[in-house]
């Protein structure tokens, strides 16, 4: 596999998961804003740009959110900008896509081009952002041979994830209100199951068990690690006798360890500092992964005549 | 009359491809086309027209003009070749396909058509893209031309003429593909009355030539499509080649040269490539030779293949085929290596180099075209009775600058064909570009290729990156029922006894049919001297 192309798939996977997870961010602060009286709009926007990392001088508003968080292309954490780099790295790596794969990516991006996210309610917004993202990722699912390519789109998309449901859960251990984790549970479409699995117990330490480390459900950090770990195994198989020499795989098998060998009782417990540090886990990986997959991609440069 | 057709008036000395001189009468080929239109709705028709530009946009079928990506515009009505007229063509094309070839072999080798004086040597060597650097360098299987795309238009008489030569990475083949497959899917009925040559197995034919080209010794060949780069408008050209050849789309820096192969960079680490469809222009390709700026590239490709170790397709320095001065040589060329008359007729051209030439079209320039020599897509073409008096005396200016640089034509009134223009049918210019592969033992023809319609009224040039759309071109296969190859086809006539033959080909132009057996002997006391002119060390060393 060519390091261009890998890199395209890893970052296809990367934004897709971007644009979801932004979707249901949003979403979830939108139903919250309605239906909670007690809420502040200002500061429960202040909140969630805080989180998300964008600089705003303490002018927060709800128009503000939805500008750098869904419409604005020129704001890197947007769903249009997501989804415009999820679709200019497909069109880079189109002869490695499937042809289907790509048209539903492009035609997710003629989409949004045309301004059709703007153009409805924004509930109905976001849910279109899910099911487009649900479509192309069960395409790539089920056309793509699941060769390398396809452990690099894994990969990229497991880091994403885990990157954004560290910010979230840092958002609801902040969080000053009583609904702060059930949301933060909705956002992750983990609120069935979690109400499923554990009906007696809803508290905010079972909520944020749930989320770090329930094997089962595919959105917790732990199982995404697990899938992310998975997906290096198979890009280069580890030494049998067990010792990771790969920077990638260590940086995320330590970052697992933290999280599942932690006493128990003690989940909650300087839960935001853990998960800004599971985010900069995230960015290591990220560099270890560029160093070793990537690197080729890097263009030379003829210097004529030098001696 | 159907109001689609409503006010259809072919254009006066122009060939209609579609209906004879007096309207309403068709003409053969074309009945079932025009009934079927007919019957449908003026509404169905657009409809059907949306429904082509809309899958191009959703299938990312697009070509760039000046950053930006647009749909490739596809009209929704056919044009046709009959299987006749498609067997002539077909013979011509590879007949000056071969030409080519011997002619460049020549030029980068002998130089026999300089002694023999068919060409004068300052023709060649003041050519822009003749580069020495190829000097001595035979390709592996022999071939240089390994895809072309040879322009030609329909003149008033519907004949068949050569507008100008591509046999450096000549762009369209997609469009061919994806055209018939998009007009497929809209006019369904259309198809199925007809008997149309498929297109579909080009991308088999192109890799089989590739891997036959590939350096001797090398059994299974790794071929890689390389292309500068998304922003390049056939971006969306070289992505699909390589996704239907299943080899792997490569840029400048995902390839390293180190001791003279070349080799991609990979997630496991460098794997070497034997065979390089390239789609970046010979001034980009290697910093070292050329551009020092280039970063679409790769240092030392040149090298490498001068060392004979990954073969360039098309071959490097073919630009001097192209040259428009050339061009008007290259009837003389084809009786020179062929020993036969040329099939497809150039355009007249006047060359400006040619003092007597050049006051004639000094004087006329407001009658004529004028193109510069190392031209493509259209650029720099000043169309005399379309120009204005300043264009001319910019013009007249720059021709006195440089006569080497430009020729002059009459201006052709290329073929129209009935085109969908604002939801009614009008005549509209076409010119056709076949692709021919040369796999080293056949040339093949692919059947069709790609018709480019200007969109404006009365318009002649026709390049998609003027604004031009495109047409699914059928030739229809022969019989009813029978074979779907056509009758064996017509074969060129000898040169005249007139003209300068070279020495091998001059027992052919004495008389065909009875020199068969000669021609056989010939070929194969060719390949008996074949080792000795294979280049020596010395050659390879030798810079120019």
């Amino acid at each position: 596999m060519l390091s261009r192309i890998a890199e395209s798939l890893y970052w296809i996977g990367r934004y897709l998961e971007r644009a979801e997870d932004t979707s249901r961010l949003l979403d979830v602060q939108l139903h919250l804003s309605v239906e909670d009286p007690v809420v502040d709009a200002r500061v429960s926007a202040d909140r969630l740009l805080t989180v998300m990392g964008i600089d705003h001088d303490g002018t927060a508003s709800e128009a503000l959110v939805m500008r750098s968080l869904c419409h604005d292309a020129d704001s890197p954490a947007s769903i249009v900008s997501a989804l415009k780099g999820a679709r200019e790295s497909a069109r880079r790596s189109r002869e490695t896509v499937s042809t289907e794969m790509w048209e539903a990516i492009n035609t997710t991006w003629y989409a949004v081009q045309r301004g059709e996210l703007a153009k409805v309610r924004p509930a109905l917004a976001f849910r279109w952002v899910r099911e487009r993202c649900a479509v192309i990722t069960a395409t790539a699912d089920g056309t793509m041979s699941h060769d390398q390519g396809w452990y690099f789109l894994v990969l990229g998309r497991s880091l994403e994830r885990i990157d954004m449901t560290a910010r979230l859960v840092a958002s609801a251990a902040t969080g000053p209100h009583a609904t702060a984790w059930s949301s933060t549970l909705r956002a992750c479409g983990a609120h069935h199951a979690f109400v499923r699995g554990h009906h007696d117990q809803d508290s905010d330490s079972e909520a944020a068990e749930f989320l770090l480390l329930d094997r089962l459900f595919p959105r917790s950090i732990v199982h995404t690690l697990d899938t992310a770990m998975d997906a290096l195994d198979r890009l280069t198989p580890p030494d049998r006798r067990g010792l990771p020499e790969d920077e990638v795989a260590r940086t995320l098998g330590r970052a697992r360890a933290e999280l599942e060998y932690r006493t128990r009782g003690e989940v909650l417990l300087d839960l935001p500092e853990r998960m800004a540090e599971l985010q900069v886990t995230c960015a290591l990986a990220n560099a270890a992964i560029s160093a070793r997959y990537f690197e080729g991609a890097v263009a030379a440069e003829w210097q004529g005549g030098a001696q | 009359m159907d109001t689609l057709f409503a006010g259809y008036a072919a254009r006066e000395r122009t060939f209609d491809e579609m209906f004879e001189a007096a309207p309403d009468e068709l003409r053969p080929g074309y009945v079932d086309v025009h009934s079927r239109l007919t019957q449908m709705s003026p509404a169905d028709v657009r409809g059907r027209a949306d429904f082509l530009a809309r899958i191009y946009a959703e299938q990312g079928v697009t070509f760039d003009i000046g950053g930006e990506e647009r749909p490739f515009p596809l009209d929704i009505v056919p044009r046709l070749l009959d299987a006749d007229t498609w067997a002539s063509v077909e013979v011509g094309l590879t007949q000056r396909v071969r030409a080519l070839e011997r002619f460049l072999d020549d030029v980068y080798g002998p130089g026999d058509l300089f002694a023999d004086g068919v060409m004068p040597r300052t023709v060649v060597t003041s050519s822009p893209h003749f580069h020495r650097v190829v000097a001595g360098l035979s390709p592996a299987n022999g071939v240089r031309v390994h895809v072309s795309g040879i322009d030609l238009v329909r003149d008033g008489d519907g004949r068949f003429r050569v507008l100008e030569d591509n046999v450096r990475i000549p762009s369209g083949v997609s469009y061919v593909m994806t055209n018939r497959r998009a007009l497929a899917s809209a006019l369904p009925e259309v198809f199925a009355d007809h008997r149309i040559r498929p297109v579909r197995s080009y991308p088999a034919h192109l890799l089989a030539a590739l891997r036959a080209s590939a350096p001797s010794g090398v059994s299974d060949p790794t071929v890689v499509v390389l292309t500068p780069g998304v922003y390049n408008s056939a971006y969306f050209e070289h992505a699909l080649l390589a996704r239907m050849m299943g080899c792997r789309l490569v840029e400048g820096r995902d390839l390293v040269c180190q001791a003279g192969r070349v080799m991609v960079r990979t997630t496991t680490g460098l794997r070497p490539v034997h065979v390089i469809y390239r789609r970046v222009d010979d001034e980009f390709l290697d910093p070292v030779h050329f551009r020092g700026d280039s970063l679409l590239g790769c240092a030392g490709l040149v090298n490498a293949a001068r060392a004979g170790n990954v073969t360039l397709a098309n071959a490097l320095g073919n630009g001097v085929a192209d040259d428009k001065l050339v061009y008007t040589y290259v009837p003389d060329l084809i009786r020179y290596y062929l020993g036969e008359e040329p099939v497809l007729p150039n355009v007249d051209t006047w060359r400006l180099a040619d003092p007597a030439h050049r006051a004639e079209v000094l004087d006329r320039l407001d009658e004529l075209v004028l193109k510069p020599v190392d031209g493509s897509g259209g650029k720099g073409i000043v169309i005399g009775p379309a120009a204005t008096a300043g264009q001319l005396s910019a013009v007249r200016a720059r021709i006195q600058a440089n006569p080497r640089g430009w020729i002059a034509q009459p201006v052709v009134q290329l073929s129209t064909v009935p085109t969908l223009i604002g939801g009614q049918l009008a005549p509209r210019h076409v010119d056709l570009r076949p692709f021919a592969v040369n796999d080293g033992s056949t040339v093949w023809v692919l059947p069709g290729g790609l018709t480019r319609v200007a969109l404006g009224e009365g318009q002649l040039i026709v390049n998609s990156s003027q604004g031009g759309g495109s047409k699914d071109t059928w030739v229809l296969a022969n019989h009813e029922g029978g074979d779907v190859e056509p009758t064996p086809a017509p074969r060129a006539r000898p040169a005249a006894p007139s003209s300068v033959v070279h020495p091998q080909a001059r027992s052919i132009a004495i008389e065909h049919s009875e020199h068969s057996q000669v021609e056989q002997q010939q070929q194969q006391q060719q390949q008996r001297v074949l080792p000795a002119i294979v280049p020596t060390r010395e050659h390879l060393e030798d810079p120019c």
